[in-house]
């Protein structure tokens, strides 16, 4: 399943990204430390170990409150994956990337 | 009044009927109540009616943020208290928010706080302009979040939030096996602590309602019952707190003749209390009948409780004695309301009879048998709803008519130690004598009128209970057949005093009589006499007129008579001049 992957990460980056593998949002609240740094922390890993196969959308909830109930938000940060179902969520600022990788269920690319 | 003076802790009313009179005026408002209980106790049955009661009744709608059901479920669930959730959601007056963590699907990786929930409570608040909050139950949370050391601070920073927002929030939480709630929530909530419970006595369930603490304000401290039913939750007392209930001085018909003189010849009080008590059979029921009877005659509305009869049952063994209770039920003044007393506890029986006199508006309530209620629960607990039935009539101003099963030998001591509760007091007894058994009453005691201290015998004929006279006899009370013989022998004697009477008057007259014929007689006597008299005087006259008659022809016959006509003088004399 390793090298499916890899191809299709890979293939999926060079022709277009129309649906990308991982689609990930994070709910914050305003430009809190804690919110930079779990923006931070999510862009690194998914530079090293999405490929680019990715979109993040960023959600403050301080501006759209009314979005928190959909995805169930009570923990601030809250990084959704919706795609690839079934949804999961990773609270907390991600500074365990370990931790991250295996809630977002990704295989390491190395 | 001289509360109002001081500055006071501003309350808003749950609207639960019942804890608001504990409350002294609700919980304390834009401040977290924390309401903690076992399973299946009805805390967040408690929580809602209280969003339920401030929308609808108070005009302040309320947030509800559930924990563990979802706004579907929950709206279920009280639908058959009349609460329409859907419909206060819809009509902007309530919005539950269901927050549901799934420990499966979610991975915690460094730090993180619960500022979501703020958001999502605070928008809930702003989008409707909340003024309640129900959070049900935030501990749903530990079981959700590993980190307890930030579901701690956040917890506290929430209470502490929410008292900033100024609404009025209760939050529920589980009772723990030696804290209050498992995870120590009261902790945070220091405000205010409600206690529910739930427990089972001889086989019936009671749950209880105890205030732990109210910071800033007096409030009832006891254990009450309460309950729920299809009127939501009702805690009792309802009125009992204090002894404020006005008295009335109208009178009102027993239904029976003979006891109204009794009781100074006008019956009860309105709004009193009357005790019945006697052993069984000695007419009871009978005398509660009567004074419904009465009270429907006047237009009155009535309500029966029978422990021991059905409606049906009740209707026609008084109409034995003449009393057509039936027709007071089809016209809706009277309503009876049999159940055994084991159907339901103690409270259950109370808040029907709140709910039924609410209902009927009655004016009159019977009772019957009270002590039917005593197996129910320990004597503490019937003395104490005796007590709250008591003066919730009372303070409605109904007049309440009880009856209670005595032991014969112990008359004096009701098993529900109630006497001295009630206004007026009636003793039924059976009169054993001479083979055969006799119903007695007498008033034991009826404050604020004069009362009869007679012992009256009463009969239940088919026109109703009729009152006898009670004769005293050498051997003590006369009643029964002893009683009718000395009825006979008082009409016997009448007759004889008439009799006697009647000679008396007779012989009198005889007398009197004889009198009148013996004055004729003398009359009569007086009247011959008289024409004796006559006759004599008469003959004399005559006599003498013969006499002069002989005397003159005599002379004249002697040529002694002049041609006058005159007498010469008989001696001669008459020659001389």
């Amino acid at each position: 399943m390793k090298p499916v992957k890899q191809t299709k990460a890979k293939t999926a980056k060079k022709t277009k990204p129309t649906e990308p593998r991982y689609d990930l949002r994070l709910y914050v609240a305003g430009q809190t430390p804690r919110s930079l740094q779990a923006l931070s922390n999510l862009k690194k890993i998914c530079e090293e170990h999405l490929a680019g196969d990715y979109r993040v959308e960023i959600i403050d909830l301080l501006k759209k409150p009314q979005l928190a109930a959909g995805d169930q938000i009570l923990a601030i940060p809250t990084l959704v994956r919706t795609l690839p179902k079934p949804a999961r969520k990773i609270i907390g600022d991600l500074s365990n990337t370990d931790r991250v990788l295996v809630g977002l269920d990704i295989r390491l690319l190395r | 009044m001289k509360e109002k003076s001081r500055p006071r802790l501003s309350k808003a009313l749950t609207g639960i009927s019942g804890l608001d009179e504990i409350t002294l005026g609700g919980l304390p408002r834009g401040r977290p109540t924390l309401i903690c209980g076992g399973a299946g106790c009805g805390k967040t049955l408690f929580g809602l009616e209280f969003l339920v009661r401030g929308a609808t009744e108070f005009g302040e709608p309320g947030v509800c943020i559930s924990f563990e059901e979802s706004g579907h479920d929950l709206a279920m669930n009280v639908a058959s208290l009349g609460f329409d959730l859907e419909k206060l959601q819809r009509t902007k007056k309530l919005v539950i928010d269901h927050i549901y963590i799934d420990k499966s699907e979610i991975a915690e990786t460094g730090e993180y706080d619960l500022e979501g929930l703020f958001i999502r409570l605070d928008a809930a608040i702003n989008s409707i302009g909340a003024k309640r909050v129900l959070l049900d139950t935030p501990e749903a949370l530990f079981a959700g979040l590993s980190d307890v050391g930030v579901l701690r601070s956040e917890l506290r920073r929430l209470f502490g939030w929410l008292k900033e927002k100024g609404v009025t929030a209760v939050i529920t939480g589980e009772r723990g096996v030696a804290t209050l709630t498992r995870h120590g929530l009261e902790e945070y909530v220091s405000d205010c602590v409600i206690l529910l419970d739930h427990r089972v006595q001889n086989d019936a369930v009671t749950r209880r309602l105890r205030i732990l603490k109210y910071r800033g304000s007096t409030h009832g401290t006891n254990e009450y019952p309460f309950l729920i039913d299809e009127h939501g939750i009702s805690v009792l007392p309802v009125t009992s707190l204090g002894l404020t209930h006005g008295a009335s001085k109208e009178r009102i018909s027993t239904g029976i003749a003979g006891l109204d003189d009794m009781l100074s010849g006008q019956g009860y009080f309105r709004g009193s209390s009357i005790l019945a008590t006697g052993a069984a059979g000695t007419g009871k029921t009978t005398m509660g009948a009567h004074f419904v009877d009465a009270a429907c005659q006047r237009g009155e509305s009535a309500i029966l409780f029978a422990f021991e009869e059905s409606p049906q049952q009740l209707i026609r063994n008084m109409r034995s004695i003449g009393l057509d209770l039936g027709r007071w039920v089809k016209k809706g003044l009277l309503h009876i309301e049999a159940a055994r007393p084991t159907a339901f506890g103690l409270e259950m029986h109370l808040v029907r009879m709140h709910h039924l006199l609410a209902e009927y508006k009655a004016n009159v309530v019977v009772i019957d048998p009270i002590s039917a209620l005593l197996p129910g629960g320990s004597a503490h607990d019937v003395h104490a709803l005796v007590l709250r039935v008591v003066d919730f009539l009372k303070q409605s101003g109904a007049t309440g008519f009880f009856t209670s099963v005595a032991v014969e030998d112990d008359m004096q001591s009701t098993a529900l130690s109630i006497s001295s509760l009630v206004d007026t007091w009636i003793l039924l007894r059976n009169i054993e004598v001479n083979g055969e058994r006799n119903r007695v009453l007498y008033v034991l005691k009826s404050r604020g009128m004069a009362h009869s201290n007679q012992i009256r015998e009463f009969l239940l004929t088919p026109h109703g209970v009729q009152l006898r006279d009670v004769y005293l006899g050498p051997g003590g009370v006369l009643t029964g057949s002893a009683r009718v013989a000395r009825e006979a022998e008082e009409r016997r004697e009448l007759l004889r005093q008439r009799q006697s009477e009647k000679d008396r008057q007779l012989s009198v007259k005889v007398a009197l009589r004889s009198l009148d014929a013996k004055i004729a007689e003398l009359q009569a006597e007086k009247e011959a006499r008289e024409n004796q008299l006559i006759a004599a005087i008469g003959e004399n006259e005559q006599q003498k007129a013969a006499l002069l008659a002989d005397r003159d022809s005599l002379r004249r016959s002697r040529g002694m008579i002049d041609s006058s006509g005159r007498s010469p003088r008989p001696n001669g004399r008459e020659s001389k001049p």
